[in-house]
This record gives C-alpha cells, structure tokens and sequence, in this order.
C-alpha cells in the first residue's frame, strides 16, 4: 500500500512523542541556567596556575606558593602560542625547597587558547592544570580575555575540587618527589657530616643545616 | 536535441565543455547557491547553470574556510599538530587524530602498546557510528524532514560525545591520541558506560530503519537520483561510503590492516546502483558492522599501559624520511603525508582529505537533475567543510 511506509514512521514518531512526557530516560533536558550538570571530571577549558597555599585564608599566598618555575616550556609547546612568561631575577624556594626562579609575568590570552592541553602534559612541575569554568562571556574586547598570573592563580584545594582524582595522583607523585629530594639531602648531609668526621679542620656541616630548614 | 542557444562566451570559466546541451530556447539561469546556505553545511559556494529546473553545469567553489592548516603544521612541533587535526573534520576528531598518530608512528617506527590500539578501534568505531548517525539526520533534514531524523540521530549522538568527553576532557575537540599510545587510561566505569551505549545502539538503528528505510517520501526522493558509476568513483578517487554505495568493494580497515582490524569479524556493506538511497543504507549498515567490532573490541580488551613508556613527548625529532599513514575514516580515506627533515617540526605536512575529493565528483551526480536534488546530493556525499578547505 502507497504510503505505509509513511504511516509506520509517523507511528514511531508518535510513540517518541508520547514517551518524551513520561519515560524518566527521554526527560533530558536540562533548564540551564536554573539547573545545571556538574561539569565532568575530565572536562577541560582553560588552563590555570596551582599554588600551594599554607594558610588557606590568607589571600595573598598565591604568589608565595605558585608552583610555576618560568621554565617557559608551556610557552614554547603551546601550539598558538598563546602564553606570555617573564622569567623573575630573583629567587625563591620551590616545593622541595630549592631556590628557583618564578614568572614574575604569566599571561594567556584565552581569546586565542584553544583548549587543548599540551600546557598542562608537558609542564614538568605541575604547575598548569585545566579549569572546567567555562562561563567566561564579557563584554571587554581587550583586557578581559587576557588572563594575567593573578587571575590565573586558583589553590590546590581548588584543583582537588575540581579534578579529585587527578589531583590525587598530581599530589602522590610530588611526594614521592619531594620524599625523594630530602632522601637526597640527607644523604648528602650525612657524606658531609661524615667527612666532618674525617676532617675535622673543614667546617663542612654548614650546607647540612641551611637543608634542615624545610 | 536542438542546438544550444548559449553564448560559448558565458561558458568560459566553467571547468569543462558542456556535457548536457540545454533542450529548450531562452537563456540559461545562472545561481550563485551559497556560500551562506543553509544545506551547504558550512561555507562552500555552487555556481550553477540552470535550464528551467535542470541543471546544466555545476562548479564548486572551495576555500572559504581555509585556515592555513597545512602550513601552519610545517611552523609548530609534531605534538602541536594534533589538536589541530581535531579541527579538520570536527565530527570526527578521534579519527583524525588516529591518522595522524599512525602517520608519525610510521615515521619513527613507533610501537603502540595492545590496549591503545583496542582504546582506538572503540574510539574509532564509536566516531563512525556518531557520524555516520548524524549524516543521515542531516540529509534527511536536507530532504524537508525539518528536525526530527536529526534530533533522533543527535539523541544518540549526544551520548557517545558524553563518553568522548569523559574520557578526553572535550565533546569535539577531543585531542586524545598520541605518538606511542593514547594519552589517559580508560577507567572499567567508562568501559562500564561504553558496553551500556554499544547495547542501546542496535535498538537506535532499528527505529530510524522503521522511521526512514520504508518511507515512501525518502524511496522517491533518493532512489535513482545521484548516480555515481563506479568507473567514475574509482578514476576520481572517491572512498568511503560513497565508494561503496556504487559497489566497489574498497575499506581501508580491510586492504591496508592498519592497527588491529585483522583481528575482528565485519563485512563491508556494498550498494548495487550508487544512488543517494544506496548511500544511506551503506551508511545505516556500517553503524550495524561498527556495533559488531565495538562488541568484540569491548570483549576483548586487555589490561597494560595505553603509552609506549619509551615514546617521547617533547624534544620529538623524528630522522629524515617520509611517511604516509591513512586510515579507513566514516568518510573516507583519510591521509596523512610527512616528510621529515630531521628538525622538530615536519618539512612537509599534507592532508589527504576524504571530503575535499568526494565532493570532485558532485558536478558528474548533479548534471541533469533539478535544483532540489542537488542538495540532497550534496547530503548525501557527507562532507565538512572544515576538512574540505582546511
Ligand atoms: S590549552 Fe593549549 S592553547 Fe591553551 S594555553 Fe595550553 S597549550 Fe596553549
Ligand atoms: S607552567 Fe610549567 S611548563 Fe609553564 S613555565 Fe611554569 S613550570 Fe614551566
């Protein structure tokens, strides 16, 4: 018969029409931006600094605790080559306490970044991680889109918030790193303090003890 | 056949001499359609030339949506690359991802450890299956089925980009293969949820066969227009589902072996007339085989790493020499070209896009037709435009 064909579809269609009022699996939609879905822990959008915060109530240790060391390797790897380092002329001490330099300018135009994650795999200090924020509409043309390192900052509680288990992994791995390096340190304090021992006339325990500290 | 009434003059410019004369008097129509068409899915301009409603002559203009991506590869590292890949065909990013691994792993003689290359078959056959869903939402969209096929196929779409972007972070842009592996593990959750969208998908295709193969409206409208010839496919280098909906049996997945595909039970779905309607069911069938390799991939995967331990992810400097690795994309054959001069970035960098050459033949499919044809049968080639232009 003309048109059967016609009818079975209209038939399929209305057996969905139907079920999109009453089957609790075809009710998906979703009234942003009254309800939301909590992004995906893989989700990525754009990249941001950690930082250590000691006192996670004192706002101003974000700089202290930053984990970058201006390596500027994300800056050369990023394929748009959106990232903007100014290495500093000082130093100070990184998570295991060496003396390191940090950015004294970090800049992403995120008007240019294209999400892709390269920062983050080849950063060797753990120091860029993805954010999932991604309602970052604004009316600036220039400035608002160009994220500078203080706006870029966000606390490693925050990283947990947001990538639980990442983070997790992220976190074993800098202790086992940091256990690592005072492993290292005190191996050498102990040489040292033992070739004191042999050699009495060298004052040799001063290194040893500028270590201890941390 | 009465002697053409139109001026050689106006023809210039088109690319070949008229192969149907004009039967009636008067003069002939000519309609620049596009680039801002609703059915050109992106921006791609045809120049046509109309008698009355036949059309005589048809000329793609391409390159609207040309970003320098070729070039652009030549100036950044071989790592940078690949988030660039995710932009050409932007319905399968996974897959172009895989060309271009396999390209460079051919480069520099990289091994890909067994669970990657299961991760990539389940990535790669989920890919097809989205795509080729939502082509045939998009067509029948293109046919006056204003929404709902496409709503259906993007019902299911949706959930196999949810998968996408709980493993790779992004929807689209996934990102997610590299040199020697893939990059994150899958976890046995989202193995979990795979098997649980892989065991829904049947049921899907079902209803759009109810809804859609019966139809009289799509039978009249797609049976016997379009007709690609398979001499013709084969001298203009068509591939794909295109290519197989004329009859020739050609897939990549099975001539070239390229990953573990020698291991899994498929056939591959062959059309006998090379019309529009033979695409669809081409294409309706490979959604059908690509559940069968994503049960058995499923069945099958190992445990172990996903990344060589060995490969290198910065400071990539691959020895002089040339590759060419390509795969077996919903598309089409998609290539990728390298030439390596020793240095960090690739001395030559091409792209050999499924799209660009399946749409050389539109003009032979179109001659004759009417004006509403011929953008069904721009449907029906499945292209996008960003893989088109680059
Ligand atoms: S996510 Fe990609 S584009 Fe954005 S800053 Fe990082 S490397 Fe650059
Ligand atoms: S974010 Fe990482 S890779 Fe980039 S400069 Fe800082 S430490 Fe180096």
């Amino acid at each position: 018969m003309l048109g059967e064909g016609i009818l079975k579809g209209l038939a399929e269609t209305a057996k969905n029409f139907a079920g999109s009022f009453v089957s609790a699996e075809r009710m998906i939609t979703v009234q942003y931006p009254e309800e939301r879905i909590a992004p995906m822990e893989a989700a990525r959008v754009f990249p941001f600094l950690v930082y250590d915060s000691k006192h996670p109530e004192d706002s101003l240790d974000w700089e202290a605790g930053m984990r970058c060391v201006a390596c500027q390797i994300c800056e050369k790897e990023c394929p748009p080559k959106c990232i903007y380092i100014e290495k500093s002329k000082d130093k100070k001490p990184d998570f295991v306490g060496k003396m390191q330099i940090y950015p004294a300018r970090f800049d992403i135009d995120i008007s240019v970044c294209m999400s892709c994650q390269i920062c983050v795999e080849v950063c060797p200090f753990e120091a860029i991680k993805m954010d999932t924020q991604f309602e970052l509409a604004t009316d600036d043309r220039f400035g608002a889109l160009l994220l500078d390192r203080k706006e870029l900052a966000k606390s490693n509680e925050y990283y947990h918030h947001i990538h639980p288990t990442e983070a997790a992994e992220v976190d074993a791995r800098l202790a086992a790193e940091k256990a690592k390096a005072n492993a290292k340190v005190k191996a050498a304090a102990d040489a040292a303090v033992a070739k004191a021992a042999t050699q009495p006339a060298v004052p040799a325990a001063k290194p040893a003890e500028g270590n201890k500290q941390e | 056949m009465t002697p053409s009434t139109i001026d050689p003059e106006r023809l210039e410019g088109w690319n070949r001499p008229p192969i149907i004369e004009p039967d009636g008097e008067g003069d002939l129509l000519e309609v620049a359609m596009g680039p801002h068409h609703p059915s050109t899915h992106g921006v791609f301009r045809m120049d046509l030339a109309l008698d009355g409603e036949r059309v005589i002559r048809l000329k793609p203009v391409f390159g609207y949506l040309h970003r320098n991506h070729e070039k652009i590869a030549e100036t950044v590292s071989y790592l940078a690359t690949m988030p660039y890949t995710d932009r050409l065909d932007y319905i399968c990013s996974l897959t172009n991802n895989w060309a271009y691994a396999l390209a460079v792993e051919k480069l520099v003689g990289q091994e890909v450890p067994e669970r990657a290359e299961y991760l990539r078959v389940i990535l790669g056959e989920l890919t097809r299956a989205q795509n080729h869903a939502s082509s045939i939402g998009f067509l029948l969209q293109e046919m006056g089925a204003s929404g709902t096929p496409l709503m259906y196929a993007f019902r299911e779409r949706e959930k196999i980009l949810d998968l996408f972007e709980s493993l790779t972070g992004s929807r689209m842009m996934c990102n997610y293969m590299r040199f020697g592996g893939c990059r994150v593990d899958a976890s046995p959750v989202w193995l979990d949820a795979v098997r649980k969208v892989v065991a829904g998908l049947p049921a899907f295709v079902d209803e759009f066969e109810r809804f859609l193969s019966g139809s009289e409206i799509v039978m009249a409208r797609c049976q016997g227009v379009g007709i690609l010839k398979p001499e013709l496919a084969i001298n203009a280098g068509v591939t794909g589902p295109m290519l197989r909906a004329s009859g020739v049996n050609y897939d990549i997945r099975k001539v070239d072996h390229y990953g573990i595909y020698d291991r899994f039970k498929f056939r591959v779905p062959l059309g006998d007339h090379g019309d529009i309607y033979d695409r669809y069911m081409v294409r309706i069938l490979e959604i059908r085989e690509s559940i069968g390799i994503l049960e058995q991939a499923l069945k099958g995967i190992p445990g172990g790493p996903v990344m060589d331990p060995k490969a290198k992810i910065r400071n990539f400097r691959p020895k002089p020499g040339e590759a060419y690795g390509r795969i077996e994309a919903p598309k089409g054959e998609l290539g990728f070209y390298l030439i390596s001069d020793g240095g960090p970035n690739p001395y030559r960098y091409r792209v050999r896009p499924p799209s660009l050459i399946n749409l050389t033949v539109l003009e032979d499919m179109c001659l004759g037709s009417n004006v509403a044809d011929v953008v069904l049968i721009f449907g029906s080639v499945d292209i996008v435009l960003g893989e088109v232009d680059r």
